[in-house]
């Protein structure tokens, strides 16, 4: 994720000043690191005499949560807090600023050894697409942004990576608390939103086509984790969670879906064409397999602009027999194009099992003389570190194709039960042992990052945006009728149509009609 | 163009920007040789090169599709360089990608090799591999990766060998290419050209001798030109490049060596708009392309019988310019669409049940349309004569239009 969660974006964490105490500012170039030392030194005065580290003060970086339910208490957990705690302290709530951008709620916490960043916190909740363009916000945008004061976590995956004429990356991952708690955020909100297009699709207000995503997201979100806006997605028809990873809110994704004015294709294009060209997202496309080819394009058009950035180009098991894939495959070979094809195998291609329709189910050693590369798809970590070593190597050596091992655990569609081709036992089994968003809680769990308490917290705010974004995609009106014809053509070359005359030449005519005078 | 200029501002009033760009021919692009010309379809020419005597309407009653009658001693004295319909469209694709530097080709053959048709010979070592890109042979495949490169701001131009391989590219031409500005709510424009030659050669067979304007035609968001001169093939390949359409230019196998004398400023015609080869009273033509030609022999005949037709090039097969279209049908009563395309669901039928739609108080007679037949070309010469419209069915036509 190229976003920090919300719990991150404390932009008093280290700029607001104590009573009575002097604090250094933190400045661009500082290392935070230096500064918790330096501000533990500040505070403490019998620890004047030398800087701790975090971990000698017995401290243990915690998830925040910013919500009206952390109230009036005293006797709150520690782990109710955010930031980095000394256990003599307690959370005091001081009032809730709500507003949107998130709202802002402001925690201070009393304590006698006054740690700096755990002082007056204003936690600014942000939602999943604002990132603000706030200049004190510190993210990793910042070139100087340093994660500091937060350990790593070194994982290992699952499973390790299998290369095809490519040495596959090392199996351990870094990674943060924080993007730990994000990435189950993350793939929570786009769970439940899934599930909630379930139920709308069911009670009609979303017709026809919804293809979801649940059981995939750690692909989503593994390679938005490693790469920049900049670098390009397209993938075909299950696109509702990469638009949300790519920066797609909520609100447009429902709207769209149901075909109302505020999507993000104004409702014209509906489940299988989103698309959010800032945030280079290219669709979102109906046709299997046709999206390679524009992925292709697209890389191209990276290279000739010399943009030094990179396309993933996501298909599924089934698109991976369609010819044009292979034919985009040997071009960008031959161009030396930065394409990454990423094969979401999900083992069923709708109704027929890979077996069935490949003779080959190796689909990352179908590019034969393009490395590929096998990663366990169900687990974000993998992903992630299948996506930043593809994209080093895409943009030195050419194309690639990374196989996710992924499932899904609707079927095809919405009109597809799913159970006929396989058996119920299967999916609950993956549900089981291989469901991405278990594998976080578990990881987070075993880091001691957050209780089960605050994970469950976060699963309910999650469901309470969903269902306020539906709410609010439920009031967007329909599509003014007159927008039936608008975007079919750019206004260009030819004569503008006058809606009043309907004059009939010109591209973008409303009407076959002209009018002499 | 001039008519609908003047029709433009009686109706609404009201000056579009992007006319403009026709209209003030004072304003001269960087880079250019010159200033840019407008020429209105009816041949008069505005701005202030007015004064020259430019031959703006080149194809004269006695051009003939085999070869021009110019007499080349004479050639310093006109203005205007003489050139054949190939080397206008190098010239309307090199001045662009001198002009914009997004623009490129992709195609088989179309770099090292100097193109099939000899379009693009010369541009591969001026521009570049990377600017002028020989693709392998895969048309699905680098049609879609055109489309996706037109997604992020380049202007490929795509060229099919021969329009009949494009099929292969039918689902990126129609679902990507067409429908993407509209199913992304505006988001995307695809500014791509999509040339080749299609129509029926010589005695090439079947499969290369396919006319694929019916098969595009209902494609939404799609336009279409069809070039039939030299002058014509620049102006348009010109436009089609500069427009943020997706625009498919036809040409033809058999045009490719007409030679025309051609002005030597920069020009660009308006894509949608048709041109008035003969202007005429008795009856209206409507034709592009090669067949532009057999009409025009066919009018040679028809005057010297006493008939005066008029003969407009469509260009625009979509959308269709009914307003010259019209004009012409409100003088002369009497419409006859002579095409290439097929008789089952061809331009010529769309363009049928346009008029019919518009103008049917205008009309006397019914209107006649004559087409290829809904058949394979064959590959025997005197067969092959007989799939497409000859001169003589033409004469016929007419005269049977105009009892």
């Amino acid at each position: 994720m190229s976003r920090l969660p919300w719990y991150m974006y404390r932009k008093e964490w280290y700029t607001s000043v104590p009573d009575g105490l002097q604090r250094p500012r933190l400045t661009q170039k500082s290392n935070s690191d230096d500064l918790l030392q330096r501000e533990v030194s500040f505070n403490c005065p019998d620890l004047l005499r030398r800087n701790l580290t975090v971990a000698e003060l017995g401290l243990s970086p915690v998830a925040g949560r910013a919500g009206p339910r952390r109230s009036q208490g005293t006797g709150s957990s520690p782990s109710d807090r955010g930031g980095f705690l000394h256990e003599s302290q307690t959370p005091r709530a001081v009032g809730d600023t709500g507003g949107r951008r998130g709202g802002v709620r402001a925690l201070k916490f009393v304590g006698e050894v006054v740690l700096e960043p755990c002082r007056g916190i204003a936690v600014e909740f942000l939602s999943l697409t604002d990132r603000g363009d706030d200049p004190e916000m510190f993210g990793p945008e910042d070139p100087n942004w340093k994660f500091g004061s937060e350990p790593t976590i070194t994982v290992e995956t699952s499973v390790p990576f299998t290369g095809h004429k490519i040495d596959p990356p090392s199996r351990s991952v870094e990674t943060t608390p924080s993007e730990l708690l994000s990435f189950f955020r993350e793939m929570s909100l786009m769970r439940r939103m899934e599930i909630a297009a379930d139920s709308l699709y069911k009670s009609k207000l979303i017709r026809g086509f919804c293809h979801l995503y649940d059981g995939q997201e750690a692909v989503a979100i593994g390679l938005e984790t490693s790469i920049t806006k900049k670098d390009a997605i397209i993938t075909a028809y299950r696109d509702h969670c990469i638009y949300l990873a790519r920066g797609g809110t909520l609100v447009e994704a429902f709207s769209e879906l149901m075909g109302r004015r505020a999507g993000c294709s104004k409702g014209k294009g509906g489940s299988m064409h989103f698309y959010k060209k800032d945030s280079g997202f290219f669709g979102g496309h109906g046709i299997v397999g046709a999206q390679v080819p524009l992925g292709c394009g697209l890389a191209f058009a990276q290279k000739y602009l010399k943009e030094g950035t990179v396309t993933f180009s996501l298909y599924g098991d089934g698109a991976a027999n369609q010819g044009q894939l292979f034919e985009a495959l040997n071009i960008s070979a031959l161009w030396d194009l930065p394409a990454i094809l990423v094969c979401e195998n999900n083992h069923y291609g709708m109704g027929t099992a890979e077996w069935r329709a490949a003779k080959s189910p190796a689909y990352y050693k179908r590019g034969d003389y393009v490395p590929g590369l096998k990663v366990d798809g169900m687990d974000v970590l993998a992903v992630k570190q299948a996506a930043k070593f593809a994209k080093e190597y895409a943009l030195k050596n050419g194309p690639m194709i990374l196989e996710m091992d992924t499932y899904r655990y609707h079927g095809h569609s919405m009109s597809d039960p799913g159970s006929t081709y396989r058996t119920r036992d299967e999916i609950s089994g993956v549900r089981q042992e291989r469901d991405p968003i278990e594998r976080v809680r578990k990881l987070i769990f075993s880091h001691e990052l957050a209780t089960a308490s605050e994970l469950k917290d976060i699963e309910k705010e999650v469901r309470k945006e969903v269902d306020d974004a539906i709410a609010e995609a439920k009031e967007s009106p329909m599509p003014d009728p007159s927008e039936l014809f608008t975007n079919v053509f750019v206004k260009g070359f030819g004569v503008e149509v006058s809606r009043n005359t309907c004059m009939s030449f010109g591209a973008d005519r409303k009407e076959v009609k002209a009018i002499l005078p | 163009m001039a008519a609908s200029l003047q029709s433009a501002v009686f109706l609404s009033n009201r000056i579009d920007p992007h006319r403009r760009l026709f209209a003030s021919p004072a304003r001269s692009l960087p880079g250019t040789k010159g200033s840019i010309l407008v020429v209105r379809s009816d041949g008069r020419i505005s701005g202030r090169l007015s004064g020259r005597n430019l031959i703006t309407n080149a194809v004269a009653v006695e051009c003939c599709f085999t070869k021009a009658d110019t007499p080349t001693s004479s050639t310093d004295s006109k203005p205007g360089h003489e050139l054949l319909l190939f080397e206008a469209l190098r010239e309307g694709l090199e001045e662009e990608m001198d002009r914009d530097p997004r623009v490129c080709v992709m195609g088989e053959d179309v770099g090292h090799y100097g193109g099939s048709y000899k379009v693009t010979k010369g541009l591969a070592p001026k521009y570049g591999d990377l600017r002028v890109l020989d693709t392998p042979i895969a048309e699905n495949s680098f049609t879609g990766m055109g489309i996706g490169a037109a997604m992020t701001g380049l202007r490929p131009v795509i060229e099919g060998m021969n329009m009949g391989f494009l099929l292969l590219a039918y689902n990126q031409i129609s679902n990507n290419c067409g429908m993407l500005h509209y199913t992304s709510g505006g988001q995307f424009k695809i500014p791509v050209v999509i040339r080749g030659p299609g129509g029926v050669g010589r005695q090439l067979g079947a499969e290369h001798s396919q006319r694929l304007e019916s098969y595009f035609q209902s494609i939404p968001g799609l336009q279409m030109v069809a070039c039939s001169t030299p002058y014509n093939a620049k102006g348009l390949m010109k436009a089609a490049i500069r427009s943020d359409n997706p625009v498919v230019l036809f040409e033809h196998v058999l045009l490719y060596n007409l030679k025309e004398r051609i002005p030597d400023e920069e020009y660009v015609l308006c894509l949608e708009e048709a041109e008035m080869v003969r202007p005429g009273e008795h009856v209206t033509i409507l034709t592009y392309s090669r067949m532009r030609y057999h009409v025009m022999q066919a009018a040679k005949t028809l005057v010297n019988k006493g008939y005066d037709p008029e003969v407009i090039d469509i260009r625009s097969l979509k959308p269709f310019d009914l307003y010259t279209i019209g004009n012409s049908v409100k003088k002369t009563h009497r419409v006859l669409i002579v095409e290439e395309c097929m008789r089952t669901g061809g331009i010529g039928s769309s363009l049928r049940a346009a008029i019919i739609d518009n103008f049917w108080d205008y009309l006397d007679a019914p209107i006649m349309c004559l087409s290829s037949q809904d058949v394979p070309t064959p590959y025997a010469g005197t067969l092959e004569e007989w799939t497409v419209v000859q001169p003589a069915q033409i004469v016929a036509a007419v005269e049977q239009l105009c009892q």
